[in-house]
């Protein structure tokens, strides 16, 4: 299964999300942002990093690169995109998400080892994981914090459509805790946090974060 | 090329203004080559540059004339102590001294030595300054310290793997540290983060004598194929000269060099910040960039822009290659039109590169840059003979020997004399001061020192930093060492410490850097890695201060004595003088970095405590020393007496123990003593992950706790006796003190520390004083409350 990365000018965790790609079983395919070129994926991940330097806001210029109008159009048709710390602030700049992600509320960047709960195991991304499972995933950002208004929040609850939620401390003043959003259709989602951190127990805090890309390996297999 | 300001030169210079435009009545007219020959007589501001005057003489006895106003400059900022080392030099050739060593593939001169880590691997690693910047623009200062030390490593041909900081400030509560530390670390994050560089460790102390004088020394380590090793020399007529990278702009003129802000006039050009500013993103750009330029191997040689900027890039370039290069200035991309050819020259505008290309690969370089977004300017060639020349709207401006500028600087012979106090100083024994009388007291002083600013939780600090990135970092802090894989098949990979006790030094700068080269040895022997090669930042006073030089050229001879002992390459490394306050000096600081090689990093040690029931064994033995100790410092405000006692034969044991303790995977964890003795050490291996532990301390408990004997280490495993046999085999006395488990830190017969108290104790400190109400909520290590696959 071939599951594309794509690499922005200013993208940093692209390596560490092929290597995600490639210890869950999967065959990663590097995308150039300057391309129109999907190369024939099955899935895309938008790796966390600084994409043109968080310039203008984080994940605006990146959104606006050549390869994400494909990544737009492939995802409308069903393409699963999961797109991590910049990857979601992408995303959400993209209109493939609602919310926005701002700076966080005590103005620092923040590392550290986060427990989320899962609230949804039905999205493509997340099939591995149990409803109400914690999960502990490297959260790292300046601009976390997810924010939108209440309205807004209630129908997106109302939806289903929070797959995360920080538990035992809010890293960065996110509005209800809200860790990782998804798409009406379930295929497409963003989350702060790193599982492309946590997939090795040499390297990461647990390797909980390989769920999310064996995950998408199941549904693009059995799609 | 050391980019620190604090080596510092005369004050600012009233002559900027007459910089392009020649001296006196010629001063509408470009001062050019020409123009300098026929006006001989005419008064330069050498002075207010920073030179002397026997310097000035001899510049002008090389060219055979006056030299322009441009040339001038270059001469000045190249030969201003940082850039020349001319106090230095002459201490520093004994590390070139030193035994050759196997490991060592490229030595001290480069822009970092080289080292070869096995597998056909070499690792070039770093630490450098940038102390001064860091105190006027504190987040600036810092973020372009970082990324000045990143591509030194660059230009070596590395992929840079990792960062370090090692961060000295005044008192914690003192209120200039709330406006310096909060931006420095917020520099040394926010460039390193973007750069995508993970920060594996570092130091935060803090002292009095720092309060004008903060340090903040960066260190990055690349990794490389051996084949990939490049060199800063231009060589082969005919090839191009690429300035590559950001556009040049005023900002860091003055900064290195001589020439500060208010040099300028009314009627002169706009004020431009002395400090650098950073943009770490174009970095980012240049590190992939000049990656793929790497493994076209379109480059014959390659130097970044630091300080002194082209002046320097050119010159050196030049000066190690065969010797001719012509600029042509006009060619260099500017972000601001008005500037003069001196301030081109001299600009220390970050983010750029400078290499040379064979004509028929410079398409494909500049190809490269296009697709990285880099900007890239054909800006001169290499040329025969031996003149570095430098045209500027069709005239010349310089034409010099750029050996004269680059390496053939002035060298001095300092004067020098031991401090009149040191006799005062180390006869103030530490031995001396009232000691805890009761368990209670004994309990307080365990807590006072645990939760000082220097011993306190540093991940307010930490957290900030990015340690995950590239998925490679097998420890970082609060780990003793940082291990970095360097190959994910063979799972090889390398481990660091940065050390650098200011106090030790103090009391006696040989034994001092010793007693860090010591301490860094052992936090990488401690991880369970081999030592390899050393770098150094030396961070002192005036050197026109004799008891300054003094306190420097002992711990130059004693960090040369104690690697030889230790069989240890110095690799390279950075020093930074004049770091005072008016009259008074710093501490002398030499931060020591040692690297290390892990065969394999899984069986790497990490520091905490993680199981109950197991053993716990202190290794080493432990003297009633006290002088320069944390507990004298934190409960008596006290420095005197003398350090620890070196024992670097007993260093050699211990390690020869630990690694041999990792390869059979007999150790769950090992902790080095250092800072605080064995208090601290307790206290953070049983905090990591929250397991305490049972404790019998035979003798007198307050020695065992507080004492700073070196040597030492602290380690739990499920086969004392197995670890008992092999510390035999080694030579290295092994002391039981106990069973991990519990919920305190319990020392039979005298106190019972609970946890909960001294995690509130050492986890509030930093908060409290540098952070929000969010900070002061304290965040336990998840760690045990998720199962792990």
């Amino acid at each position: 299964m071939r599951i594309g990365v794509i690499t922005f000018p200013g993208s940093l965790d692209d390596v560490d999300a092929a290597r995600a790609v490639r210890l869950a079983g999967g065959e990663p395919v590097v995308l150039w942002h300057g391309d129109h070129d999907l190369k024939d994926v099955d899935a895309v991940v938008l790796p966390g990093g600084f994409s043109y330097g968080d310039y203008l806001r984080a994940g605006a210029i990146a959104a606006r690169s050549p390869l994400m109008q494909d990544v737009v159009d492939a995802a409308k048709r069903g393409l699963p995109v999961l797109g991590i710390c910049n990857g979601f602030q992408v995303l959400c700049e993209a209109g493939l998400l609602p919310g926005a992600l701002t700076r966080n509320s005590h103005l620092h960047f923040r590392n550290r080892d986060q427990v989320l709960v899962v609230e949804r195991a039905d999205t493509t991304w997340t099939t591995d994981f149990t409803v109400g499972q914690r999960i502990l995933i490297p959260v790292k950002n300046g601009e976390g914090r997810y924010v939108g208004s209440d309205a807004d929040l209630d129908r997106l609850e109302g939806e289903g459509r929070v797959v995360f939620r920080y538990a035992d401390g809010n890293p960065n003043g996110s509005s209800r805790d809200i860790a990782g959003v998804a798409s009406e259709n379930g295929r497409v989602v963003g989350l702060m946090p790193h599982p492309e951190h946590a997939i090795e127990e040499l390297t990461g805090p647990s390797t909980d974060g390989l769920g999310f890309f064996t995950s998408v390996l199941k549904a693009v297999v059995s799609a | 090329m050391s980019e620190d300001g604090t080596a510092g030169q005369g004050s600012a210079t009233a002559g900027l203004s007459e910089l392009d435009t020649g001296p006196g009545r010629l001063r509408n007219r470009l001062d050019t080559v020409d123009l300098a020959a026929s006006t001989p007589a005419d008064e330069q501001p050498f002075a207010e540059l920073g030179l002397k005057a026997d310097e000035y003489a001899r510049i002008k006895d090389i060219l055979g004339r006056r030299p322009t106003t441009a040339e001038l400059a270059m001469y000045s900022v190249m030969w201003s102590e940082h850039c020349s080392y001319k106090s230095s030099k002459v201490h520093l050739r004994q590390f070139g001294d030193l035994p050759p060593s196997e490991a060592l593939l490229v030595g001290i001169g480069e822009n970092a030595g080289v080292v070869d880590v096995g597998d056909g691997y070499a690792v070039t690693f770093k630490v450098e300054s940038h102390n001064h910047p860091s105190y006027v623009e504190p987040y600036q200062g810092a973020a372009t310290g970082v990324g000045g030390i990143v591509r030194d490593i660059l230009t070596m041909g590395a992929r840079p793997i990792a960062v370090m900081d090692s961060l000295r400030f005044g008192r914690a509560d003192a209120p200039d540290t709330a406006r310096v530390l909060p931006g420095v670390v917020a520099g040394v994050g926010g460039y390193g983060n973007c750069l995508g560089l993970p920060n594996i460790g570092g130091e935060l102390l803090f002292d009095d004598c720092y309060a004008g004088n903060p340090l903040v020394n960066a260190l990055c380590v690349g990794v490389m194929r051996h084949e990939d090793v490049r060199l800063a020399k231009a060589e082969g007529v005919g090839n191009k000269v690429i300035l590559f990278g950001a556009r040049t702009g005023g900002d860091g003129i003055g900064g290195v060099s001589v020439l500060a802000s208010e040099t300028f006039d009314a009627e002169g050009p706009a004020k431009r910040p002395a400090v650098q500013v950073g943009d770490p993103f174009t970095e980012k750009l240049l590190i992939e960039a000049c990656l793929e330029i790497f493994a076209q191997d379109l480059v014959t040689g390659i130097q970044d822009l630091g300080g002194a900027g082209l002046s320097c890039a050119t010159s050196e370039l030049a000066s190690a290659g065969t010797g001719g290069m012509h600029v042509d200035l006009d060619t260099v991309p500017l972000r601001d039109s008005t500037l003069t050819p001196a301030e081109i020259l001299m600009s220390e505008s970050q983010e750029r590169m400078c290499a040379i290309v064979e004509p028929d690969k410079v398409e494909a370089f500049l190809a490269v840059c296009r697709k990285w977004d880099v900007r890239a300017a054909v800006i001169g060639e290499v040329t025969d003979g031996d003149r570095l020349t430098v045209d500027w709207h069709g005239e010349r401006i310089v034409d010099v020997p750029p050996r004269t500028v680059a390496h053939e600087g002035p060298v001095y012979e300092r004067p020098m004399a031991r401090p009149a106090d040191l006799d005062a100083l180390q006869a103030d024994d530490a031995a001396r001061l009232p000691r805890p009388g009761t368990p209670a007291e004994l309990q307080a002083h365990w807590l006072a020192v645990v939760s000082s600013p220097d011993g306190a939780d540093k991940t307010w600090v930490t957290e900030q930093y990015d340690r995950y990135v590239r998925g490679n970092t097998v420890l970082a802090q609060p780990d003793d060492a940082g291990v970095v894989r360097i190959d994910e098949e063979s799972n090889r990979g390398i481990s660091l410490s940065l050390d650098g006790n200011g106090r030790y030094a103090r009391l006696d700068p040989y034994a001092g850097a010793q007693l860090n080269l010591a301490e860094a040895y052992r936090n990488v022997a401690v991880s369970g890695a081999k030592p390899l090669a050393v770098t150094n930042c030396l961070n002192f006073g005036s050197p026109e201060n004799p008891e300054v030089m003094w306190q420097f050229a002992e711990a130059v001879r004693g960090l040369a004595d104690g690697c030889r002992e230790l069989g240890l390459p110095v690799t390279g490394g950075n020093v930074s003088l004049y770091n005072q306050t008016g009259d008074v000096a710093i501490n002398p600081t030499p931060v020591i970095g040692v690297l290390g090689v892990h065969d394999d990093v899984r069986t790497r040690i990490p520091t905490g405590w993680r199981t109950t029931g197991e053993t716990v064994l202190l290794l080493g033995e432990t003297r009633p020393e006290f002088g320069g100790s944390a507990w004298a410092s934190v409960v008596h405000g006290h420095l005197g007496g003398k350090p620890p006692a070196v024992d670097l034969g007993a260093e050699r044991a211990l390690r020869n123990l630990l690694t041999a303790l990792a390869g059979q995977g007999l150790v769950s964890s090992a902790h080095d003593l250092a800072d605080g003795g064995l208090a601290q050490g307790l206290a953070e291996s049983a905090l990591r992950y929250g397991v305490g532990a049972r404790l019998r301390l035979d003798g007198d408990a307050f020695t065992a706790l507080f004492s700073e004997s070196t040597a030492r280490v602290v380690l739990t495993t499920s086969d004392p006796g197995g670890v008992k046999t092999t510390a035999a085999w080694a030579g290295v006395p092994v002391t039981e003190l106990g069973t991990t488990g519990g919920e305190a830190l319990a020392v039979e017969g005298l106190l019972e520390l609970p946890l909960a108290e001294l995690r509130a104790a050492w986890s509030a400190t930093l908060p409290a004083l540098f952070g929000g109400p969010e900070h002061s909520t304290p965040f336990t290590v998840p760690t045990g409350a998720v199962p792990t696959a």
